[in-house]
C-alpha cells in the first residue's frame, strides 16, 4: 500500500510538472498581455510532433533542443500576425481568437501527422527502471523531473536576472510606464509570448516521451493548467508552479483511492480555494478586478 | 410608421421560424436541422443575456447545457417515461448547479471570470465521461426516447413526427425569448446594462453588483439548460461532448457572429453557424480548420457581428 501511494504521488508529481510548465507559459502571457492563450495546448502538440519529425535528423537529444525553439519561432510569428491585434480589446476577442487557433492547430496537426497515435521512442538508457523495488523510477521519469526543474530554474533566472526578464516583470505591473521609459512594448510582448510558447513546446516533447503522440495531447493538458493558475494565485509565477505540482499530486493520490475521481478532484480543489481564498494561494490582492 | 418599421424585423423573424419546416427541405435542409437551429439559438440567446446585457463573459455554459441534456435523458431512461418531467429535471439540475458555482465566481472579473467558468465546466464533462455505469461514459447515454406529450385530451406526438418536435422546441424558444425580452426591458434588466456600461458607477449608486451578476448568471444558465434538454430530446441521445469546452466556445461564437449587442443577433449567428457546420462537416474531414477560421475571421473583421454590421450600414 505504501508503495502504491508512493508510486501515485510520484506519478502525480510528474503530471503536475507538466501542468506547471504549461501553466507558467500561460501565466506569463496572461500577466503581461491579458490574453488567455487557448491555443497553448495546440502549441504543445506542435512541439511534440516537431520533435518526432526531427528525430531522424537530430536524434532524441537534438529534437529536445530544437523542437521547442522551432515551436517558439512559430509562436513569435503567430503573435506578430494574429494575437497582437486583440491586445487592449475585450478579453472576449482574445479568447475567441485563440480558441479558433486551437481548432486550427489541432486540425493541422491531424492533417500532417495523422489521427492515430504514434510511438515516441526514448533512448534505451533512459527507459530502464533504476530499482527493482521502486519499479516506477525509470530514468526517463527522473530525467523529466530534473529537466522541468532546470527549465523552471532557467525561467526564474531569466525573469530575475536578465534585462528582458526585468522588463517583463515591470511590464506586468505597469506597462504604460515601461513604455514611457523607452522600452519597445510590442517587441517585449512578442518575446514574452515566444517564451511562453517555448515552455509549451518543451512540455510537448517531454509529454510525447511519456504519453505517446496524439493530436489531442495538448487539449487534455490545458484545462488543468487553468486550474493550476487559479489555485496558485493569479499574477504569481511561483504560485502557478506550486498550483501545478499541488493539483498533480492531489490527482495522483486520488487515483489510489477513487480512480474515476482523479480528474474531478482538481476542480473541487479549485472550488475550495475560490471559496476560502479567491485570489489563490500565493496570489496578490487586487489582481481579481 | 416608425412603430411599424421597428416591428417589421421581429414579425419577419417569427414568420420565418413558424414556417421553417415547410420550406427547409426545399433548400437542401431537413427538419432536424431546423430544430437544431432553434435549440442552439435558444442557447446562444441565453448566453447573450449574460454576455451582451450584463457584460460578463462565461466560457463554460456548455456545462449547464449538458446538465440539462443529461437531466432529461436520465429521467426518461431511469425514472419515468415523461418528456415534460425530463425537461423539468434537466432545467432544475442545470439551474441549481449554476446557482452554486455562480456564487463562487461572481467576485472574479474579465479574463479570470472566463477562465474559472471554463475550468468548472470541465467538472461535469469528466463526471459524464467517467461515470460509465450511469451516464454511458464516452459512448453517450442511449436506450431512451422522447415520449409523446399528452395533456388531458390534447396529444402532441413529438416522437413520431419531427415537425411536431420542431414546434415544441419553437414554443419553448418563444416563451424563453419573451421572458428574456421582458427581463431586459425591466428595471432589473436596465440595472444589468448599467453594470455592463460602468461597474464602478453602478456600485457607487448603491447597486448590489455581485448579486445582480449572480442572478443574471443563474437566469442565463436556466435557459441554457432548457436548450440542453431540448438538444437531448432532439437527438434521443446525449454524450459528454454536449458539455465539453468546445461547445461553450460555439455558443459564444454564435452570439458574437450574429451580433451580441442586438437582441436577435445570437439567433442569426446560431442559424449561420449551425447550417455552416452541418454543411462543412458533411463535405470535408477538416471541418475543424474551417470552424477555427470562422472564429479568427469574426474576431479580426466582424467583431460587431452580422446584425451590428447591418445596423451600422443603415444608420
Amino acid at each position: 500500500m505504501a508503495q502504491l501511494i508512493l508510486f501515485n504521488v510520484f506519478n502525480g508529481l510528474i503530471i503536475g510538472a507538466f501542468y506547471a510548465l504549461m501553466a507558467l507559459g500561460l501565466s506569463l502571457i496572461v500577466n503581461l498581455s491579458g490574453v488567455i492563450n487557448f491555443a497553448h495546448g495546440g502549441f504543445l502538440a506542435l512541439g511534440a510532433y516537431l520533435a518526432y519529425s526531427l528525430m531522424p535528423l537530430f536524434g532524441f537529444w537534438g529534437g529536445l533542443v530544437v523542437a521547442p525553439l522551432l515551436t517558439a519561432a512559430i509562436g513569435l510569428v503567430v503573435e506578430r500576425v494574429l494575437i497582437r491585434r486583440v491586445y487592449g480589446r475585450d478579453p472576449l476577442y482574445s479568447l475567441l481568437l485563440t480558441f479558433g487557433l486551437a481548432y486550427i492547430l489541432e486540425d493541422v496537426t491531424r492533417y500532417i501527422w495523422g489521427a492515430q497515435s504514434l510511438p515516441y521512442p526514448i533512448p534505451a538508457a533512459l527507459a530502464r527502471p533504476l530499482s527493482t523495488q521502486f519499479f516506477f523510477l525509470t530514468g526517463y521519469r527522473l530525467f523529466m523531473v530534473a529537466l522541468v526543474a532546470a527549465a523552471v530554474g532557467g525561467l526564474f533566472f531569466v525573469l530575475g536576472r536578465t534585462r528582458l526578464g526585468m522588463r517583463i516583470r515591470a511590464g506586468t505591473l505597469d506597462l504604460e510606464t515601461v513604455s514611457a521609459l523607452g522600452v519597445n512594448v510590442r517587441v517585449l510582448r512578442n518575446l514574452n509570448f515566444g517564451l511562453g510558447i517555448y515552455l509549451a513546446g518543451l512540455a510537448g516533447v517531454l509529454a510525447a516521451g511519456m504519453l505517446g503522440l496524439q493530436p489531442t495531447i495538448g487539449t487534455s493538458l490545458i484545462m488543468p493548467s487553468f486550474v493550476a493558475i487559479i489555485v496558485g494565485g493569479l499574477g504569481s509565477l511561483p504560485g502557478t508552479l506550486l498550483g501545478g505540482l499541488l493539483i498533480g499530486v492531489a490527482s495522483g493520490l486520488t487515483t489510489v483511492f477513487a480512480p474515476s475521481a482523479s480528474e474531478a478532484v482538481i476542480y473541487a480543489m479549485m472550488g475550495v480555494v475560490l471559496l476560502v481564498r479567491p485570489r489563490g494561494l500565493l496570489g496578490e490582492e487586487g489582481r481579481l478586478k | 410608421m416608425t412603430r411599424a418599421r421597428q416591428l417589421a424585423p421581429t414579425v419577419a423573424i417569427w414568420l420565418v421560424l413558424l414556417t421553417m419546416p415547410m420550406w427547409i427541405g426545399a433548400i437542401g435542409g431537413y427538419t432536424e436541422l431546423a430544430s437544431r437551429v432553434v435549440v442552439m439559438a435558444l442557447a446562444a440567446m441565453a448566453l447573450n443575456f449574460l454576455l451582451g446585457y450584463t457584460g460578463t463573459l462565461s466560457f463554460g455554459h456548455a456545462a449547464y447545457f449538458g446538465l440539462g441534456a443529461y437531466g432529461a435523458g436520465m429521467t426518461l431512461k431511469y425514472l419515468v417515461p415523461s418528456t415534460a418531467l425530463g425537461m423539468v429535471v434537466g432545467v432544475v439540475a442545470g439551474t441549481l448547479a449554476a446557482a452554486l458555482l455562480g456564487a463562487l465566481i461572481v467576485r472574479l472579473r474579465g479574463v479570470y471570470f472566463a477562465m474559472v467558468t471554463i475550468a468548472f465546466g470541465q467538472v461535469f464533462y469528466f463526471i459524464s465521461f467517467r461515470w460509465n455505469s450511469v451516464t454511458g461514459g464516452d459512448d453517450g447515454l442511449t436506450g431512451w426516447q422522447r415520449q409523446p406529450l399528452a395533456w388531458g385530451p390534447l396529444r402532441l406526438d413529438i416522437q413520431a413526427h419531427d415537425s411536431a418536435f420542431y414546434y415544441l422546441a419553437l414554443a419553448c424558444f418563444a416563451v424563453s425569448v419573451a421572458a428574456m425580452a421582458l427581463l431586459v426591458a425591466s428595471p432589473f434588466g436596465r440595472t444589468l446594462q448599467a453594470i455592463r456600461e460602468n461597474e464602478r458607477r453602478a456600485r457607487f449608486v448603491g447597486i448590489a453588483v455581485e448579486r445582480h451578476i449572480w442572478l443574471s448568471f443563474v437566469i442565463s444558465c436556466a435557459f441554457v439548460s432548457l436548450a440542453g434538454t431540448l438538444y437531448a430530446l432532439l437527438n434521443n441521445f446525449t454524450d459528454p461532448r454536449a458539455l465539453r469546452w468546445d461547445m461553450s466556445g460555439n455558443f459564444v461564437i454564435m452570439a458574437v457572429l450574429g451580433g451580441m449587442r442586438s437582441f436577435w443577433g445570437p439567433l442569426v449567428g446560431a442559424a449561420v453557424f449551425v447550417v455552416l457546420q452541418d454543411y462543412v462537416s458533411s463535405h470535408t474531414e477538416n471541418w475543424m480548420s474551417i470552424v477555427g477560421l470562422i472564429f479568427v475571421l469574426v474576431v479580426l473583421f466582424f467583431p460587431r457581428g452580422i446584425l451590428g454590421l447591418i445596423q451600422r450600414r443603415a444608420s
